[in-house]
This record gives structure tokens, sequence and C-alpha cells, in this order.
């Protein structure tokens, strides 16, 4: 079944175009990949998602509904939420605060904050302290976390690896395999191709705004994706 | 001891302007919204407790719990139908609507009201005084305005430090846009926010009509005691606001026992120092914005 169907999603920073036409599907249970150089729309895709810059009531259908230009609250009540790029941690909360608001208007489900402290032990071994005392991965799996806490259907994730040593986007991503696994449908942003490719079960190549390739990772060579990724 | 009585006084009095401060500071540290007709709020309120008073024969203290939840009821609409759009260009379009909305409180009260000074009566509490030995003496009016203010703070704390509306407050303040992705309408958020502050800044206009006359034009006066209890105290800090008020009030009693003229000034006088030396304020939340 098709949980998220983008059709066509055309989106603009002002005059400037950032998107010109995407169509993307994503089918319950599924992880999708975007990938793609930077400047490619990729934040610009998923913002557009979350409820984040205005874009066409068509353009996006979420289970069945059509969702495009929802304000950001609604979207996470049908359990649409974007773990933004660069972590944006609350900085005035603690660890345990920054994870209870993102259960403000949370659905019925199964992460709890005991849950996500099981994912991520060093969440709850830091619990009291400021978010923003937390390393750059630690940061992430707040965000992820943050995210888990509203119960999504889809968790949209902008680029886990941003700025991370690669043991630690390791990690991350074998925490994303654990949420996967309680049912949570993924849409992955990544710029770093080896890890995402090990998990999507489709990827999609963006390239100044538009689709360039898509299909699943195993049936994708490595000279088609850098092909598409690189636009040579 | 005629010393101690005057210092005494003065932190009474400083409760009633901690009470001016609290919803100015609220609404600057949620929304980075100034608020110029705050004062005028408060006299508002009082002139609305005047007309309870009048009309339903209500004691002005009972008329609180009329008048507040009007306030309150006030500040929610406004924002969300006129300070909502304002927000997210930078300080001066709130500043310039406030400052007109200022304007309109006050002739609107004018016009209504005369330029009469008015007085709340509530029948024997505002002379009444607690002898504490030593000829010295604490006026019980004063002493509930002190608990009063004590008790809303406590309160306040508690509701943005613990609770889930607190949470959201916090992290509409530090990052409005990434509240929003986590499902907090930041609109909502903020009327609620105004609709506490001028809840609070409604009981501050009843006991400042108690305690002394007002008039429409009392308004300007009182806003600017608040904005130097807020920073005297530090942005943010809602205990810091009670002490800046505290200071303020005691700085304004001591300058007045000294020449009776020279109170207002005094007060203006150790803002300015305070200025000068900490421009942060005395208690200011070191914050990261990132």
């Amino acid at each position: 079944m098709t949980l998220l169907r983008v059709r066509e999603l055309s989106a603009f920073y002002g005059d400037f175009q950032a998107l010109f036409g995407i169509s993307l599907d994503v089918a319950e249970g599924e992880t999708v990949a975007v990938i793609g150089a930077n400047g490619a729309g990729k934040t610009t895709f998923l913002r557009a998602l979350a409820g984040a810059l205005p874009v066409p009531e068509s353009a996006v259908a979420f289970d069945g509904r059509p969702v495009g230009g929802r304000p950001s609250p609604a979207l996470v009540d049908l359990g649409l939420v974007l773990v933004p790029e660069g972590r944006k941690i609350f900085p005035s909360l603690s660890v345990r605060e920054n994870l209870l608001v993102g259960a403000y208007r949370a659905r019925p489900g199964p992460w709890t904050i005991e849950r996500v402290y099981r994912l991520f032990p060093i969440l709850g071994e830091r619990r009291e302290q400021p978010g923003t005392n937390l390393s750059g991965g630690e940061q992430q799996m707040l965000a992820i976390g943050r995210g888990l806490m509203a119960n999504p259907r889809l968790l949209l994730v902008d680029e886990i690896s941003l700025g991370l040593a690669p043991l630690v986007v390791k990690n991350l991503y074998r925490a994303l395999e654990a949420v996967k696994a309680e049912g949570t449908t993924l849409l992955v942003v990544e710029q770093d191709v080896s890890q995402v490719l090990a998990v999507a079960q489709r990827v999609y190549c963006f390239r100044k705004g538009a689709v360039a390739l898509e299909g699943a990772p195993a049936r994708l060579t490595r000279e088609r994706i850098s092909a598409a990724y690189f636009g040579t | 001891m005629a010393w101690l009585d005057t210092i005494v006084q003065g932190i009474l009095l400083g409760g009633l302007y901690a009470l001016f401060a609290t919803g100015l500071s609220l609404t600057f540290g949620v929304m980075r919204l100034v608020n110029l007709a705050h004062g005028d709020f408060s006299i508002l309120a009082a002139f609305i407790a005047v007309v309870a008073v009048q009309t339903l024969g209500l004691n002005p203290l009972l008329a609180l719990a009329l008048v507040v939840p009007v306030m309150a009821a006030v500040g929610y609409g406004l924002q969300r139908l006129v300070l909502n759009r304002l927000l997210g260009r930078g300080i001066l379009p709130a500043v310039l609507v406030t400052f007109g909305l200022s304007i309109v409180i006050q002739n609107g009260l004018l016009e209504a009201f005369s330029a009469d000074s008015r007085r709340l009566n509530p029948g024997g509490i505002e002379t009444a005084s607690l002898p504490l030995g030593g000829g010295l003496a604490v006026g019980w009016f004063p002493l509930l305005t002190f608990a009063v203010a004590v008790l809303l703070l406590v309160g306040l704390q508690i509701l943005i430090g613990r609770s889930a509306v607190g949470r959201a407050f916090r992290a509409t303040s530090d990052d409005g846009g990434t509240a929003a992705l986590m499902g907090i309408d930041n609109d909502r958020l903020y009327a609620l926010a105004m609709a506490l502050s001028l809840a609070v800044v409604a009981i501050a206009g009843i006991f400042l009509g108690i305690r002394t006359t007002f008039t429409f034009s009392s308004g300007p006066d009182r806003l600017l005691f608040a904005f130097e209890a807020v920073i005297i105290g530090g942005l943010g800090s809602l205990w810091g606001t009670l002490v800046g008020g505290v200071i303020l009030g005691v700085a304004q009693t001591t300058g007045a026992r000294v020449s009776p003229g020279w109170g207002v000034l005094t007060g203006h006088l150790v803002f300015l120092a305070v200025l000068l030396l900490r421009p942060s304020g005395l208690f200011a939340k070191s914050r990261r914005v990132d």
C-alpha cells in the first residue's frame, strides 16, 4: 500500500525554483532513500513534505488523502514527522524535555520515552543535561528519538551523517534498522551514499531539483548512480 | 527605624512592580514581542473593575474573578487577530502597532470615563496595617500584593518549568520553526502567552487602583517601571523580575524619603546604573541562540 505519493511537486523560495516536478512513492513499511549532491533539493523536498514550504494540495498525498501545504502540526497529527537537518536540538531544554516536546501531540503507538532510552541508552544516562551538551552523534540520536516520540507512520530523516564520524554514522543506521523493525516507514535523505544504500529498499537520486535516477540499490550499478549524482 | 520602614515599604512596592513586569517579560521571552501597550492594558483592567464595582456592586478584589478572564480573552484575541501577523518581521512592526494600541486605549478610556482620577475601594483593607513592634508597621494590602506576586511567580515557574505547555513555550522561544515541525502550533502558543500576560497585568492594574488613584493616562508610567524591573532583573528570569521590582521599589521609596520629589528619579538612576554595570541584568539567563 502506498503511504506517501508525491506527484509533480514543484517548490519555490520566493522567485527561485528549487524543485521541478518531483514524483515519488513510499510504500507502508518501506525504507526509501533520497540521495544527491549538495544543492540538489533534497532538504527542500523534505521541508515541503513536512509543511514548512507552501506546495499545492494535490502534489502530496498521505495515506490516500491530499495533504500538500497543510501546516506541520496537522501533518504530525496524521503521522508525518521530520527529523530536521542539523538536528535542531532546543538549547533551553534538557535531553528528556527535548524528547517530551516530540510527544507534544503524539499519536498512540509503540514509542515511549522508555523505549527511546532503550534504543539510545546514552540519552537515558544524560536525560537531565541540556540537549546541546551532547556530542554531535548523541544530538542526532536525540533528534531521531524526538521525532519517534510522535509515533510517526512516516519518519522523514534529513542528512543523518552530517558532520559525524563514520563509526557514529554506522551506529545511527543500526538504530534505524530497529526503528524499521517497529513498522515505521522511513524516507531518508543522504549525501553520503554508502550507508544509506545498505538499508534502503529503493533509492531516488536528485539532481538540480529533479529526479535523475530511481530504483532498487541492488539493480543500480555504481556507474549509473555516480552518473546520476554528478550529472556526468 | 524610619529607614527600615522605608526599605520594607520599598520591598513590598517591588511586589506590585513585579506583577507589572511579569507579563512583559513573558511575551518578550516567548515571542520577542515588546508590548508598548502593556501599561495601558493594566489601566484598562482597572477601569473594567470600576465598571464591575459600580454596576454589580462587587468588591474590587472579587472583581478580579471577572476582570482577569476578560483580559485573558482580550489578550488571546488580540494576539490571534492582530499581533501574530506582525511576528517574524523584526521587532519594529509590533512596536509600532502596540504603540498605536496604547494611544487608542488611552483615548478610548478618556472618551468613556473622562479625565477624572479614580480609585478602587476594597472596604478597609487598603488602610489596615500589621504592627511589627518598635513603631514599625506594614500595610496588609502591600503585604497581600507582595504575597500574590510571589505566588504567581511560583505558579508560573512551575507552569513553564514542568508542564507540556511550558516546554512548548521554551521550545518555541528557542526555535519556532523546529517547534512547529514537532507539532507545536506557534500562533496558538503565542496567543496563550499573551492571554497569560494580560491576565497577570490585570491583577497588577486592579492592585494599583486599590493602592493609589489612576487616570486614563497612567499606563505609560507603569510600562516604564515594568521595563526597568525586567531589565534590572535580567530578561528571561522570572525571579530576576521580582528582584528587579524590589530594587526599583526600594530605590523609589528611599529616594522619596530623602526628598519627596526624588522617588521616581532615584528609581531611574538605579536602573541606569544597573544598565551601565551589568547590561544584561542581574540574573539574566545566558542562552545560546543557534
